[in-house]
């Protein structure tokens, strides 16, 4: 099928070969497991434990906080640690519960049990997610059970699960779709029947043949699923890029995916939904890329949620020489980290060590007038503008502009010849816009 | 182990001003050569000239204001190159060194230096220089010992240079601008290096002959193909359209902005080969286009990505 895809974008180099053969080798934790409250978009995570309370794997430890939330099962089982706050990917810290693994991975009673999705209701299907604890996997973390909690009289027309790993290095998600196609192919029937008049649709890049055939053999002789092949481009896997290229329908900010009739779910997320969903397992484990040119041995590794970050480099051989920075989730969007004493999160796709860090020598200097950032800039925006309204400060330009469209990709930082830092000062103000309505509408 | 944090994107392209600039002066290697094989070394004494005098001027000027020094970029270097393939190789020594200066100094760093001129500098300068010396400015040279004048000056009289000719460069002109292949290889190479895109010197050139034939039309003159083929490829046609109708400081950048702003050239071209005295125009038509450019770019801001217009009508 011919593949397609978006106007814009960028085409760094992907470097997938590094771990893409590797296949996925599961990994217990050493040390503590540290659940953090924070792992989703959206409010935290409830505790339900104490200090001292003995926990079973899969058992909830902590509940959603919202109706935006999510809540955290327990992937060992042991004893509570400790209820502190914890260093995040983000350089802040959030509240965590630490358990002691007892290595008996004791689990709670139905835990593991095959279920019949066909007899339940799209209501149970969704509880039995939200139970689980499921969020987007890819890295922004939204609660799965949310975003498939579709408002009446919405059409839900596509299920679009989205494979298309755009981000450079990451290739837990190839691994998955080469181990474990079936299992895809069971997540994806699981919501459609949930959304009974949707087709199913798998967009996976065209830079992973093998994925798609794997996917194709899956979904061969079924009517509501298929393949799509995108061509490879940076950010072919954003939200808005992969519904424009499969339905040719348009998603702003203010929309969601569901107002243009599409549900989008990334590739371990759908099989976080079969695992939850036809056998009682909720997410309380993740596949995560250790890669890059400072780790021995670049690897894909079946880790327990909360596993700590170091245990993952030293499984991966550690490092030939210190690398320069340490990166969690792809190079274009993903969070620099100060140090490896971080906890794997449900969103965690990929460690990146690099040797060299490629930003640290580019001191911005004058704009030319390229023009490459617009042409590069997936929501066909002015990034030079909207820089330029950022330094100015001048928050009403910037949204006239259409600054609060931006997706933060990153493209028009990574495409300026005169390595300005376009993205980084238009992420900042439009956070501040947003924080700034928040408050208005808060009065 | 001391780890690097900043915000992403943690890679980058590996195209820089620098890379962009050197792409753009092998674009213009062709020309040159052409120019130093039609005209003669002198031709090729002219070049350096210019392009010693723009790096020089903008390393002067900085040193002087003690600001960072920025030859480094080459960009300097594609001004004076730019300038030099606009100039005969019959200049005086000091013309070249002269307009240097001015597209550097007044043109370029006046207003801020790179990205910030409004003009085009090296066009900017040979207008400066036509118009102050306009009989040196205007001595074309002789091409195989034949003196002959330029295929537009010819063409207002009626007599048509061979399309031949042109192409290959060997009949007079200024020193880059002869060569219709040459310019057309480097064309072809900034189009494949993404440096600029087709549509900038096509609305150019395409529109130059639309209002041509549209004027010559009104004036009830006869078009022939030769006549057409004399105002597409002949004087600073290829080379205006090519490289200084796509300057990315002095040029919109938004796609249709592009299309309108190379039609304006081909317009303001027309007009005054068609009605006005002038033979060439080319020049004044980029440099009053390069006026027009903020102008063009509001108006033809790309709509984000998924915005419907509607919304800007509900909110009136």
């Amino acid at each position: 099928m011919f593949a397609k895809t978006f106007k814009g974008g960028v085409h760094p180099r992907d470097r997938k070969e590094l771990s893409a053969d590797s296949p996925t080798v599961r990994l217990e934790a050493k040390g503590d497991l540290v659940f953090l409250m924070n792992q989703h978009i959206g409010a935290p995570a409830k505790p339900l434990v104490n200090v001292g309370d003995r926990v079973l794997l899969g058992q909830k430890i902590a509940e959603a906080g919202g109706f935006v939330s999510a809540s955290v099962c327990s992937s060992v089982s042991g004893t509570v640690k400790a209820l502190n706050p914890h260093v995040n990917q983000s350089g802040d810290e959030a509240l965590a519960i630490t358990v002691g693994n007892d290595n008996e991975y004791e689990a709670v009673p139905g835990f593991g049990e095959p279920r019949d999705y066909e007899k339940m209701s799209a209501d149970e299907i969704i509880q039995a997610v939200a139970d689980a604890g499921i969020t987007g996997m890819g890295g922004a973390g939204f609660p799965t059970a949310v975003k498939l909690k579709v408002k009446d009289g919405v059409k839900i027309d596509y299920v679009i699960c989205n494979a298309a790993e755009c981000e450079p290095y990451i290739t837990c998600d190839y691994r998955l779709m080469l181990e474990r196609p079936e299992d895809a192919a069971l997540g994806m029937k699981i919501l459609l029947k949930i959304f009974p008049g949707a087709k199913g649709i798998f967009g996976v890049e065209d830079n992973k043949p093998l994925g798609i055939a794997s996917l194709e053999k899956v979904c061969e002789g079924s009517e509501r699923m298929s393949v799509q092949p995108l061509k490879k481009k940076y950010p072919q896997g954003g939200e808005r890029m992969i519904i424009y290229a499969i339905t040719g329908r348009k998603v702003n900010s203010k929309m969601l995916p569901a107002d243009a009739g599409c549900v989008v779910v990334n590739f371990s997320t759908l099989i976080a939904i079969a695992d939850a969903v036809a056998k009682n397992i909720p997410l309380v484990r993740r596949v995560v890329t250790v890669t890059g040119d400072a780790v021995r041995s670049p690897s894909n590794f079946d880790v327990p949620i909360g596993i700590c970050a170091q245990e993952l480099a030293d499984a991966a051989g550690g490092f030939d020489t210190d690398p320069e920075k340490i990166v969690f989730g792809g190079p274009m969007m993903g969070a620099a980290v100060y140090t490896l004493d971080i906890p794997i999160t449900k969103s965690s796709s990929c460690i990146l060590c690099l040797k060299n860090d490629e930003t640290k020598n580019t001191e911005p200097t004058e704009c030319i007038r390229c023009g490459k950032c617009l042409y590069a800039c997936p929501e066909h925006l002015m990034p030079i503008e909207l820089k330029n309204a950022s330094d100015r400060l001048d928050y009403k330009k910037f949204e006239d502009l259409g600054g609060l469209e931006c997706i933060g990709c990153g493209c028009c930082t990574y495409i300026c010849p005169a390595k300005r830092r376009l993205s980084q000062s238009i992420t900042m103000t439009k956070r501040y816009v947003l924080a700034e309505k928040k408050k208005g509408a808060g009065k | 182990m001391k780890l690097n944090v900043s915000i992403s994107p943690h890679t980058r392209s590996r195209e820089s001003t620098t890379t962009i600039m050197l792409d753009v002066i092998i674009a213009l290697l062709p020309s040159v050569l052409v120019g130093v094989w039609v005209f003669g070394a002198r031709a090729f004494a002219i070049t350096m000239l210019s392009v010693t005098s723009c790096v020089a001027s903008e390393y002067l000027y900085e040193k002087i204001l003690k600001k960072p020094i920025t030859i480094g970029d080459l960009s300097a270097v594609v001004t004076g190159l730019i300038l030099a393939v606009n100039l005969y190789s019959t200049a005086p020594w000091w013309l070249p060194i002269l307009g240097g200066a001015f597209a550097i100094i007044v043109v370029k760093m006046l207003y801020g230096g790179i990205g910030q001129n409004f003009m085009n500098p090296a066009l900017a300068a040979r207008c400066f220089l036509l118009l102050s010396f306009t009989r040196i400015m205007t001595d074309y040279p002789t091409v195989d010992g034949v003196s002959s004048a330029t295929p537009l000056s010819l063409a207002k009289e009626g007599v048509y240079t061979p399309v031949s000719d042109m192409l290959l460069g060997t009949h007079s002109g200024t020193i880059g601008e002869t060569s219709a292949v040459a310019i057309i290889i480097g064309a072809v190479y900034l189009c494949a290096r993404g440096i600029i895109k087709p549509r900038e010197p096509l609305s150019v050139i395409l529109s130059t002959g639309v209002f041509v034939t549209l004027f010559s039309l009104i004036q009830g003159k006869p078009i022939t193909l030769d006549f057409l083929m004399v105002h597409m490829l002949g004087g600073g046609m290829l080379l205006g359209a090519v490289f200084m109708a796509s300057d990315y400081a002095t040029t919109p950048v938004t796609p249709w902005g592009q299309v309108i702003f190379g039609c304006c050239v081909g317009f303001i071209t027309a007009l005054i080969r068609c009605v006005g005295g002038g033979v060439e125009g080319m020049s004044y038509a980029i440099l009053i286009s390069n006026l027009l450019t903020p102008f063009i770019e509001k108006l033809t801001m790309p709509r984000p990505f998924g915005v419907k217009k509607e919304k800007k009508e509900a909110a009136k």
